[in-house]
């Protein structure tokens, strides 16, 4: 027997899957209350966080905290013990091939194949995904070229320095042109001019469009790549928000003004007590005041120390960086 | 120091098929196949020391101990070349454990899982390598055996359904090695973990005496076990004497591990 109401079910039904496909649309990865337990390790506790299609969102975290457990379960590696992931609209758990089919995974360790020559290793992802020969040849060609990889093309990859793997270990995550890819500490153990050429090309590919989720322990590569910071330490989220809110929770930027001596440090923080709260700085030949009244502190703080004939020697700003929000937050250093 | 742009000029936009199916799990290991073997071909000095410890357990049998140890009805060295090759296929199949520890190790099989390729290919193309490594190997060690004085006694059919044998046997194995390889975490703990497996199926069998003058305890096992049945089958194929039954017993062997073992080893890939 047909329920005369049948029709209806079905046509909200349709609308109500709809809603969910639209706003699932908006968010190209969306995580929810994902726990990870390995035994008695808490891998991930509850982790919920959001990627809006299109940006950048950066895990920071130390060493264990949890920022691989979420990647592998984003990249249906591993299944979480609880929770729900959704990356580019298709659940982890009950449509993975799709989801296999939306992302780009580099990962900590690049994961190339050293007998294999670069093109043979390109060639052999793009196999994988399915392309077809020619398909998979053409693209592997675009990629070595694109990564300033054709010269070694055709060398196997155990010769390649470390940059150069790298690179390759990503031009791999793209032979398909994922629209996600998620990257796992993308740039560890890189020199500073190779990982410079890595956030460039990382750079590009979100120019490009492509919605990136980073784990890093590199604060500077969060602060410089990601629109939006998420810290995690022991499986949980313990700061959310970009760079400079982050940063701002930390307070204010700090002007520190270095002298001869103690002698004249000391009389010095006399003087601008008045101005802010100047103090002596541990090394004793410094005093540091927050900035608060913006430039003109800092005229004031000269002229006045001007007129006591006390001139200092150095002056610097101290900005509060991603470290000093890490180490609040986590009690950690990285 | 080299800048790195990526242009942002379209470039091609492949397109993926689907790949669901039992066709596309067979491309997949096809792919995985090659990939294995192209390693095999670039460092070629592992097919050479594949084969430098059979040479070294030929020269040891044949020459060492060889004359004390008499097989009724045929010469010895007859007797003990198709238990080389069968110990050779035995201690071959390692190699499953080793290349996969490997991958395991060095993060591939991380990047392989997030790829939308059939979950047995990654064993399957291993396995398959590793079989086709296995002839290679077996044609050498038959090559050595002919320089030490093993003649075979059919013809060449016979010959070529030995080797077949051998080869079915090494898949077999195999597959027990991929799981030992999942569940360790480099080459040197799978080699490590193969060794005390391998020893009393290899050593205690009849592919180096006749189990006839083992004690009464272990001559029950000497005789009923992988090993044995497929030295036995070989030395039927390429000496003579009755063959279909022990071609059939070592195939059952070979064919029963294969089968309850491979959905073990994919479903352990699976859950890594």
């Amino acid at each position: 027997m047909v329920d005369k109401y049948q029709p209806l079910a079905i046509l909200i039904d349709m609308i109500a899957t709809t809603a969910d496909v639209r706003s699932a649309a908006s968010m190209a990865i969306s995580a929810e209350g994902l726990v990870k337990h390995f035994g008695d390790v808490h891998a991930l506790n509850g982790v919920s966080f959001e990627v809006p299609t299109g940006t950048v969102l950066g895990l920071l975290g130390p060493n264990g905290a949890g920022k691989t457990t979420a990647v592998r379960i984003l990249t249906t590696i591993l299944r979480p013990d609880t929770g729900r992931a959704v990356v580019n609209g298709f659940d982890v758990v009950s449509d993975p091939r799709s989801v296999r089919r939306s992302i780009g995974l580099a990962g900590q360790y690049a994961a190339v194949d050293e007998n294999l020559t670069g093109r043979e290793n390109l060639l052999l992802v793009g196999r994988l995904n399915h392309l077809s020969k020619s398909a998979a040849g053409t693209r592997a060609i675009e990629l070595l070229d694109q990564f300033h990889l054709s010269d070694a093309g055709n060398r196997p990859a155990r010769t390649y320095s470390g940059g150069m793997r790298r690179r390759l270990d990503l031009a791999a995550a793209l032979v398909t042109h994922p629209p996600v890819l998620l990257l796992d500490e993308p740039t560890a153990g890189l020199d500073p001019a190779s990982r410079q050429d890595l956030w460039d090309v990382i750079a590009n590919l979100v120019a490009d469009g492509t919605t990136v989720l980073l784990t890093t322990q590199y604060l500077e590569e969060a602060d410089r790549l990601a629109d939006r910071i998420i810290v995690i330490d022991h499986g949980l989220i313990v700061a959310e928000g970009t760079a400079s809110e982050l940063k701002s929770t930390l307070g204010e930027t700090t002007v520190v003004l270095g002298f001869a001596d103690a002698h004249a440090a000391g009389g010095a923080a006399d003087l601008l007590c008045s101005l802010g709260a100047a103090v002596l700085a541990n090394d004793a030949v410094s005093i540091a005041m927050p900035l608060r009244g913006g430039p003109a502190t800092v005229r004031d703080a000269l002229n006045t120390l001007a007129d006591a004939g006390l001139v200092p020697q150095r002056i610097d700003l101290r900005e509060p960086t991603l470290d000093d929000v890490f180490l609040s937050l986590t009690g950690a250093s990285v | 120091m080299t800048t790195v742009s990526l242009s942002t000029a379209p470039t091609t936009r492949p397109v993926a098929q689907p790949g669901d199916g039992a066709l596309w799990a067979v491309r997949d290991t096809l792919a995985m196949t090659w990939r294995n073997l192209t390693t095999i071909r670039r460092v070629p000095q592992l097919l050479v020391f594949a084969v430098v410890q059979p040479t070294i357990f030929v020269l040891m049998f044949r020459y060492v101990f060889g004359g004390s140890i008499t097989i009724p009805g045929r010469s010895y060295v007859d007797y003990l070349m198709p238990g080389i090759f069968v110990q050779t296929c035995a201690f071959g199949a390692i190699n499953t454990a080793v290349g996969l520890a490997e991958d395991k190790g060095k993060g591939l099989l991380e990047r392989l899982r997030s790829l939308p390729m059939a979950r047995s290919a990654v064993l399957g193309g291993r396995v398959a390598a590793d079989s086709t490594r296995n002839v290679f190997v077996v044609l050498l060690m038959l090559a050595i055996g002919y320089a030490v004085g093993f003649r075979t006694h059919t013809n060449v059919a016979m010959v070529a359904l030995g080797v077949f044998m051998l080869v079915l046997f090494g898949f077999a194995l195999s597959w027990i090695f991929a799981l030992i390889g999942l569940s360790v975490t480099n080459g040197e703990a799978a080699q490590a973990a193969a060794f005390p497996m391998l020893a009393p199926l290899v050593f205690a069998s009849n592919a180096f005496v006749d189990p006839a003058k083992m004690p009464g305890w272990l001559q029950g096992w000497a005789r009923h076990q992988p090993v044995s049945a497929a030295a036995d089958a070989v030395r039927a194929c390429m000496l003579g004497g009755p063959t279909a039954n022990k071609v059939l017993i070592s195939s059952a062997w070979s064919l029963g591990i294969a089968l309850v073992l491979a959905p073990v080893a994919v479903r352990r890939y699976r859950r890594l």
